[in-house]
């Protein structure tokens, strides 16, 4: 796998001047993923942010193919550009090697496009879904999502005088993916580069469905500084709220263990989204989503332990 | 030289896919669609055929995974019916947006709800205007002769849209007919190769697909679609007379059956056609002026076809197998009325709903409208008029 000063002399596949936010972190996941597929890569998006913002006609961003449909399908429009690809290969009217990946964000992919993830997965496409995910319905303004975080104040699940934000956890979307027993479930975060594109490649190499969840912080939605996003990424990882982590053919490993585990209250502290936790009314709110990022993680860790045995 | 072969509707379609072969087939089971895609998957077990076929979680994903296969540079063809279009709508449109040549039989069945399994046109009526080409068929024979023609129809350049080739449920679908085929040499040579100007799989000179399209551009590349569809007209008939040299079979944006010297003229779609035949025979032989107009191209819309065959009847019933709720009649007469607009026609135009979730309708109903309609020769019909066949009560 290359080092992270290779792959930025590689060619850029995404063009400068597209109209994300500074401190978008799904666009440089974007970045970082052309960097580890390269130019024979056919890339769908779900209708989001990033295809809002990479493909305002009559200008584009990608550099390689691109394809957007609609919101619920990139999985199903890329199994099915995958499956033109099997059939012309097998006829001998293309011979090189083609990735496919489909992208989603959190809303395209932890609902409304859940469906059809699951069944190009399930059909064994030989594909990547990436979902960027962070955690709400940014494109349409900052909407709750399946992915949103128990407590979290968004436009529909709005902090106020009775109600403190999302009342539920987040769906766990990876592990929905890792039962699929799919060959490749991984988590990642642009803040943590390396590990992301080394992520990708494997993820490429191997024959079959591939699936990876990178949590994207936005600067908008989550309301921080924009040049904090890459810290904010990785203070999700050191607090052990987004481990980073890989199942292989159902063997997990722990890509990366915190030397101090910091307290969740230390990521939430960062982002406006959370401020009324703060409140001394809504400290059982933290306390609640601290028991169950050490449950996950403790579970995560359990996990490692009894499949690499 | 002609197979004579003994098939159903479905068996017709899956003959047809079979011999196109196309690159890709995605499917979704829905009755009464199931025994055509059963059909071709074994054509795909035996290797048959070199189609990948992608069995997808739903319709949606149905259209979907064809919009990527098109999109990819393969010839793709799909089938549905009733709820699973209905499922796919979304998709159907941004396949026709895309100009993406995808053929898709729709096998006609009611729209739910209630649930109901059986043959209406508020399928395949309901997504008139969702950019897809529409031809109707009226028997298995047309099934065939229809998929053939819509893959060459699809991919011209010069209409680059989306085919439907529709046939109703059960009565076409499952039931068993005579009919006559290419042999595989000659329909292989008939659809050719596809090549798509632009494709996915082009990666020294990508290109981005479905793309934001704002105020400043969506307008002009919906102008761009509308003339698609106008340029549509001359390829379906010009593919249709090529195909009579091919098959003997020759096919236009209509039949007009026996309606040059008629008085009376019943138009329809479908296999509802057929029933309309055998009527006007026996009419004919009891001396009564009376005809067919079947339209087999819904979209593209025939006018001009239809207002030369109506021109000198003095009265015409238009059947229509599914409703538009709080128009004016349902969508086959609406159109008929349109066309004949500000033609000077004195023509008296009567608008009968029949068949809804599979009603029969039998010669007796047929005749019963002639007569109908040599009552009303002569008198304004109002255009919210509408009489129903085979309704009780």
């Amino acid at each position: 796998m290359p080092a992270t000063k290779q792959l930025a002399q590689r060619k850029d596949l995404m063009a400068g001047g597209h109209r994300a936010c500074a401190g978008c972190l799904p666009m440089t996941a974007m970045r970082q993923m052309l960097l580890a597929a390269g130019q024979d890569t056919v890339v769908g998006c779900a209708t989001g942010c990033v295809e809002v913002v990479t493909t305002i006609y009559p200008y584009t961003a990608w550099k390689t193919p691109f394809i957007h449909n609609a919101f619920e399908n990139s999985a199903a429009t890329i199994s099915g550009a995958e499956a033109a690809y099997t059939s012309l290969r097998k006829q001998g009217k293309i011979d090189k090697k083609i990735n496919f990946i489909a992208v989603g964000g959190d809303g395209g992919t932890y609902d409304i496009g859940l469906q059809a993830l699951s069944g190009a997965m399930e059909r064994g496409h030989n594909m990547l879904y990436i979902c960027y995910d962070n955690e709400a319905y940014m494109n349409t303004g900052i909407q709750r999502s399946g992915g949103t975080p128990k407590g979290t104040a968004t436009s529909t699940t709005p902090a106020g005088k009775v109600r403190s934000g999302k009342t539920q956890f987040a769906k766990p979307l990876t592990e929905i993916m890792v039962a699929h027993d799919i060959p490749y479930v991984a988590q990642a975060t642009p803040g943590y580069p390396k590990d992301f594109t080394d992520k990708v490649e494997k993820a490429l190499a191997i024959d079959g469905p591939a699936f990876i969840n990178v949590l994207t912080p936005c600067t908008r939605g989550w309301r921080y500084p924009p040049e904090q996003s890459m810290e904010v990424a990785r203070l999700a990882v050191n607090t052990c709220f987004w481990p980073l982590f890989e199942v292989e053919y159902g063997v997990f490993k722990v890509n990366r263990k915190p030397k101090e585990k910091f307290p969740v209250s230390k990521w939430l502290e960062e982002q406006g989204r959370f401020r009324h936790l703060f409140k001394e009314a809504n400290k059982g709110i933290i306390d609640e989503i601290q028991a169950e990022v050490d449950r996950k993680w403790a579970w995560l860790l359990k996990r490692e332990e009894l499949t690499q045995a | 030289m002609a197979r004579r072969l003994t098939l159903t509707g479905n068996d017709a379609a899956a003959e047809a896919m079979r011999q196109i072969d196309p690159d890709v087939v995605t499917c979704f089971p829905i009755t009464p669609q199931t025994e055509l895609m059963h059909k071709f998957a074994e054509f795909v077990a035996d290797g048959e055929v070199k189609a990948e076929m992608v069995l997808v979680e739903s319709e949606h994903s149905a259209m979907s995974a064809a919009v990527g296969a098109a999109s990819a540079g393969a010839r793709v063809m799909t089938a549905t019916a009733a709820n699973g279009l209905a499922l796919m709508w979304e998709i159907v449109y941004i396949a026709a947006s895309n100009r993406l040549p995808i053929v898709m039989p729709v096998v006609n069945r009611a729209l739910s709800g209630p649930i109901n399994i059986h043959c209406d046109h508020s399928d395949t009526m309901g997504c008139r205007d969702t950019g897809w080409i529409q031809l109707y068929s009226e028997n298995a024979q047309e099934v065939y002769d229809n998929i053939l023609q819509a893959v060459l129809i699809a991919e011209n350049p010069h209409v680059l849209l989306p085919v439907m080739v529709t046939f109703d449920g059960f009565i076409i679908s499952h039931t068993v007919e005579v009919m006559d085929a290419l042999e595989d040499k000659e329909a292989s040579d008939w659809v050719g190769e596809y090549e798509a100007k632009y494709s996915l799989m082009n990666t020294e000179d990508p290109v981005t697909f479905g793309p934001l399209d704002l105020q400043d551009y969506y307008f002009e590349h919906k102008r761009q679609q509308i003339d698609g569809m106008d340029n549509a007209a001359a390829v379906i008939t010009s593919v249709g007379e090529a195909y009579g040299k091919l098959s003997g079979r020759t096919y236009g944006m209509i039949e007009a059956y026996m309606t040059d010297d008629a008085d009376y003229i019943v138009v329809a779609l479908g296999s509802t056609c057929g029933t309309a035949k055998v009527v006007v025979d026996e009419m004919r032989t009891e001396g009564k002026r009376v005809g067919l107009l079947k339209i087999r191209s819904f979209r593209p819309f025939p006018h001009a076809e239809i207002i030369a065959a109506l021109a000198s009847a003095k009265a015409v019933a238009v059947l229509d197998r599914s409703v538009s709720f709080g128009a004016p009649g349902g969508p086959v007469h609406k159109e008929i009325l349109a066309a004949l607009s500000g033609t000077g026609h004195t023509t008296s135009i009567v608008n009968y709903l029949y068949g809804l979730g599979g009603r029969d309708i039998s010669l007796n109903h047929i005749r019963s409208v002639f007569e109908e309609l040599e009552t009303v020769a002569g008198k304004t019909i109002p255009a919210d008029e509408v009489r129903f066949i085979g309704l009780r009560g």
